[in-house]
């Protein structure tokens, strides 16, 4: 049994805000304080002068899977001056921006994150995403699952039969141990394979007769039926685009009161003109995102600096391919989706990099609800996930805000209400946005807390006034009750678990699916699913 | 009892259903699979081998020892081969490579190292073999022979195969073959452009400038004629997908991977024009997953050495045939490989004086040297595992008959376990 004592508590969750409590910790759970006698046996932390929040829980990171593994193979130039040599007790690597597996994982324990969702992986590839996350020590991990440009459900939704799209949906999660239902830039991945991309949300998918909204909408309805814990989790079309804030809002109203979760919105929040202007439209989409309860974003905030860009958007990945004259992976997957990886960076004297920054700061403090915006740099697009302090300082810190605001293109400064927002996020807040928050969207009930019975990961930092030194090396990391991080070092190899659903669905459906397979794919039917031994460690998340 | 939807482990391709009949622990005949798979399945050895130390038979506890022993008795180790054993081997074999400071390197480094190096300088339009089966209408095949060593490319993926947009087959494509001999495979092709040997790279340049305009003042180039070179530009550029398969007469003849960064531009100037792809012909079964599994524990697909604690990756420095030629090591781990037969003579040489430990399921010519052999299951046949194919698509490997040997995978879980303590 571990007790923690006189640390300064924000547990969002259970209204816990900076108050001097006790937690307690026994079998990797979060239990009632013992009585005295049992007490006297259990080690103290003593956490004066620190601030103790439940671990964090990342809700959008690309850290492994094919794609990932692409990014680190065509760049050893990110690797040679970035690397970790092994100890006793935990591997090597290298890495920067792309980090081998081991790196990640420690890496995440090491700023006092305990879970972290892979946000993007075509089923098809779905085992080698597993194998890589047994590889990736130290956090609970689940895997969003490519769906958006996936031909069973385009077929479904033509032909009017989303019953049989819900029964492949339950399988398909199942299949590849998914957590969740990600589309990406729907019908136009799809178009893409034919050079071609989508522009609105009434687009025709070549070949299939179907439209971007008709894809949202139907997996947003499938989604419920399932009862999924998490939301659909949208990445929309016109990504990077100026105009793009305006499909954002269309999207949203799409939805039509369902649940979603709109990832990297900084990346669909552009005003302006398709090659002609470009300015934040943080304003016209921050409304939009206040006025529907139902949805719920992460930011995706640009850091300055280098970058990979990788997504299952296809036909982004090579505009961005052409408007820098980086080298290009694309690299499209039969009847499912694409994707593309190019390399970047961001750079504070180029004035659209700079309104780039700006608009996802305006986006964190102009949606108001803190418990439907979270952080995330969409690691490793936007920026690398170790980079969270910095943006954690920048939200909490209008001094240091107003200081880099000066630094970047004047031209980027001139349109922009950023000056004039003097929020500061507090502690209590920022726990919602890394933590509680995250946890609450993706339907995961035993963590973001620290309430009894929740999982006993904690992080503890020293309370310092400069918010990124704090936030950048945690005093201690608990994860199930045991000490991994200790003054921001991993002390030993902990492996954590995949989190996954399994829905049930009508086995009636395989012998359609045999079909599809047989027509469709490469692979057949009886070697595609993942099975529970890729995963030594699982835990199936119930759907309502 | 026939077991379906079995994964030949044999090539690339991965072929994924084979029906193999078993009776008594034995294969009795095999369904689907080519004249290679066939022969894997039939030939693969079931009877129970002792692991040999010094030239005697010994336990598996002293065979490990032994094995650990050299290990950490050299100061510079060698791990090589790991292109057909499963990936789950493979970690275990680089997690043994972190632990020792040793290098590690796969076949890749003499098949397709040189297509990695291109792709770290150009990117890699590419896609998954079903993408090529449902929409190619251009396939070329560029110093490549999948007719004799890629036996059924082209039932299941590339020529023949009849896709959603394809609905023909063969009908719906035109095969070009860029060859320096008239293969086999060039037999089956609508054109075919037989290059002077070692020109690759100056016939890729060529295209390149061709595609954007450049007017040539010469009438042939590598043993082509500028018109047919002029004519394969206008086809990539009207073609509706596009793909070039390309294989070891590219990445091994003339610029290497300099030829490589070349064809890997093209294609991607080309999607200005349509959708263009490449992708590189894996030979060994799981080759492609000795790339993915380096490059995700290290950020290497190869050639890589931890002599200083952490992954370096240098090709020509930490490649197995420069640092056996050059002497620099001292002991040699070799997985489900035969440098012995296949690496020049001056590394082979190398080889046979140091000592070195072999884990293959056959007796094959570098165990007749190695101090130390140990015998083990064959994944795919005798042992469950994963493979990934060309395309980087991950399968299942199944077990169809049972075998007495354990796996690369235990084996060396035992030699770790052995060297830690």
């Amino acid at each position: 049994m571990i007790g923690i004592i006189n640390g300064e508590v924000y547990d969002p969750q259970n209204g816990v805000n900076g108050q001097i409590c006790e937690i307690w910790v026994e079998n990797g759970k979060i239990v009632p304080p013992p009585d005295l006698e049992k007490r006297g046996g259990a080690q103290i932390i003593d956490a004066s002068g620190m601030v103790v929040m439940p671990g964090g829980v990342d809700i959008h990171s690309h850290i492994v899977g094919a794609k990932v593994n692409a990014g680190r193979k065509f760049r050893p130039e990110d690797h040679r001056d970035h690397v970790r040599s092994r100890t006793a007790y935990t591997r090597s690597g290298s890495g920067y921006t792309v980090p081998s597996t081991f790196l990640t994982g420690y890496g995440y324990a090491e700023l006092g994150y305990t879970t972290v969702m892979e946000a993007a992986t075509a089923p098809l590839t779905a085992r080698h995403t597993h194998e890589e996350l047994e590889d990736t020590p130290m956090v609970d991990k689940g895997v969003f699952i490519t769906m958006g440009n996936n031909h069973f459900i385009m077929n479904c939704i033509r032909t009017k039969q989303l019953e049989k799209a819900r029964h492949y949906v339950a399988w398909l999660l199942g299949a590849s141990k998914g957590y969740a239902i990600k589309i990406v830039n729907p019908g136009g991945v799809e178009n893409w394979k034919w050079g071609r991309n989508v522009s609105t949300l009434d687009d025709e998918v070549i070949g299939f007769g179907v439209t971007p909204r008709q894809i949202i909408t139907a997996l947003a309805w499938i989604n419920d039926e399932l009862g999924l814990p998490h939301t659909p989790h949208i990445h929309g079309i016109n990504l990077g685009q100026p105009g793009s804030a305006r499909t954002t809002v269309e999207t949203i109203k799409a939805l039509e009161g369902r649940r979603a979760h709109l990832c990297h919105l900084q990346f669909l929040s552009y005003g302006g003109e398709p090659g002609k202007s470009l300015r934040s439209g943080a304003l016209e989409v921050a409304r939009a995102v206040n006025e529907h309860p139902n949805i719920t974003v992460d930011i995706g905030q640009v850091v300055f600096g280098q970058v990979t860009t990788m997504t299952s958007d296809g036909p982004l990945q090579y505009r961005l391919h052409q408007l820098t004259g980086q080298k290009w992976i694309n690299d499209d997957v039969e009847g499912e989706t694409g994707g593309g990886i190019v390399p970047m960076e961001y750079k504070r004297r180029n004035w659209i990099n700079a309104i780039q920054w700006i608009t996802g700061l305006e986006l964190f403090l102009l949606i108001e609800d803190p418990w439907r915006v979270f952080l995330t740099t969409d690691h490793p697009n936007a920026g690398p996930f170790f980079c969270y302090p910095q943006v954690i300082k920048l939200l909490m810190d209008r001094d240091y805000r107003a200081e880099m605001l000066e630094k970047v293109h004047p031209r980027a400064r001139k349109r922009t209400v950023l000056a004039e927002l003097d929020r500061e996020y507090s502690l209590y807040e920022i726990a919602i946005i890394t933590r509680a928050g995250t946890a609450r969207a993706l339907g995961l009930k035993n963590k973001g807390h620290l309430g009894l019975g929740a999982d006993a990961d904690i992080a503890i930092y020293r309370k310092m006034d400069d918010k990124e030194a704090m936030f950048a090396r945690p005093y201690l990391v608990l994860k199930d009750g045991q000490i991994v991080v200790r003054d921001g070092q991993v002390l030993h190899e902990y492996q954590g678990r995949t989190l996954y659903v399994a829905p049930s669905y009508d086995p009636g459906v395989e012998s359609d699916l045999r079909t599809h397979f047989e027509e469709c794919y490469t692979v057949s039917f009886e070697n595609y699913p993942v099975a529970p031994d890729y995963l030594p460690r699982s835990e199936v998340v119930s759907c309502t | 009892m026939w077991i379906e939807n079995v994964v030949c482990p044999f090539c690339g391709c991965l072929c994924d259903d084979i029906a193999v009949e078993v009776e008594d622990n034995r294969i009795k005949s095999v369904k689907r699979a080519c004249s290679n798979g066939r022969s894997v399945f039939l030939h693969a050895p079931t009877e129970a081998r002792r692991p040999v130390v010094d030239g005697k038979e010994v336990d598996w506890p002293d065979a490990i020892d032994a094995a650990a022993r050299i290990l950490m008795k050299s100061a510079s180790p060698l791990i090589y081969g790991l292109s057909s054993t499963a990936s789950e081997a493979q970690r275990k074999a680089i997690a043994l490579a972190d632990l020792l400071g040793a290098s590690i390197d796969s076949t890749s480094s003499i098949c397709h190292g040189p297509t990695s190096i291109g792709i770290q300088s150009q990117g890699e339009p590419t896609c998954t073999l079903g993408e090529v089966k449902h929409r190619s209408d251009l396939v070329i095949f560029w110093g490549c022979n999948p007719v004799e060593a890629h036996m059924r490319h082209f039932a299941r993926y590339s020529v023949l195969a009849r896709g959603k947009f394809t609905p023909q087959g063969r009908k719906d494509r035109t095969v070009v073959v860029v060859d320096v001999r008239p293969t086999l495979t060039a037999r089956n092709a609508d054109i075919f452009l037989q290059l002077r040997p070692g020109s690759d790279y100056e016939v890729l340049i060529t295209l390149r400038a061709m595609l954007k305009g450049a007017r040539l003042d010469v009438a042939e180039v590598g043993g082509v004629s500028v018109a047919q070179l002029a004519d394969l530009v206008e086809r990539m550029k009207r073609c509706r997908f596009g793909v070039v398969f390309f294989g070891m007469g590219v990445t091994q003849t003339g610029g290497k991977h300099w030829s490589i960064a070349e064809l890997v531009a093209l294609a991607a100037e080309l999607n200005a024009h349509t959708r263009f792809n490449v992708m590189p012909m894996r030979g060994h079964g799981n080759v492609a997953g000795a790339d993915c599994t380096l490059t995700w524990q290290t950020g290497y697909p190869f050639a890589v050495n931890f002599a200083r604690g952490y992954p370096q990756y240098n090709p020509g420095e930490f490649t197995a045939v420069d640092l056996l030629a050059r002497q620099e090591v001292d002991a040699a781990l070799i997985i489900a490989s035969d440098p012995m037969a296949h690496l020049p003579r001056q590394a082979a040489e190398h080889l046979n004086r140091i000592p070195t430990i072999v884990l293959d399921p056959e007796m094959n010519l570098t165990a007749r040297v190695a101090r130390v052999v140990l015998p083990t299951a064959i994944y795919g046949i005798s042992a469950v595992g994963t493979a990934y194919r060309m395309d980087n698509i991950p399968l299942p490997l199944k077990k169809v008959v049972n075998s007495p040997q354990p796996t690369d995978e235990q084996v060396l879980d035992w030699i770790i376990e052995r060297v830690k303590t």
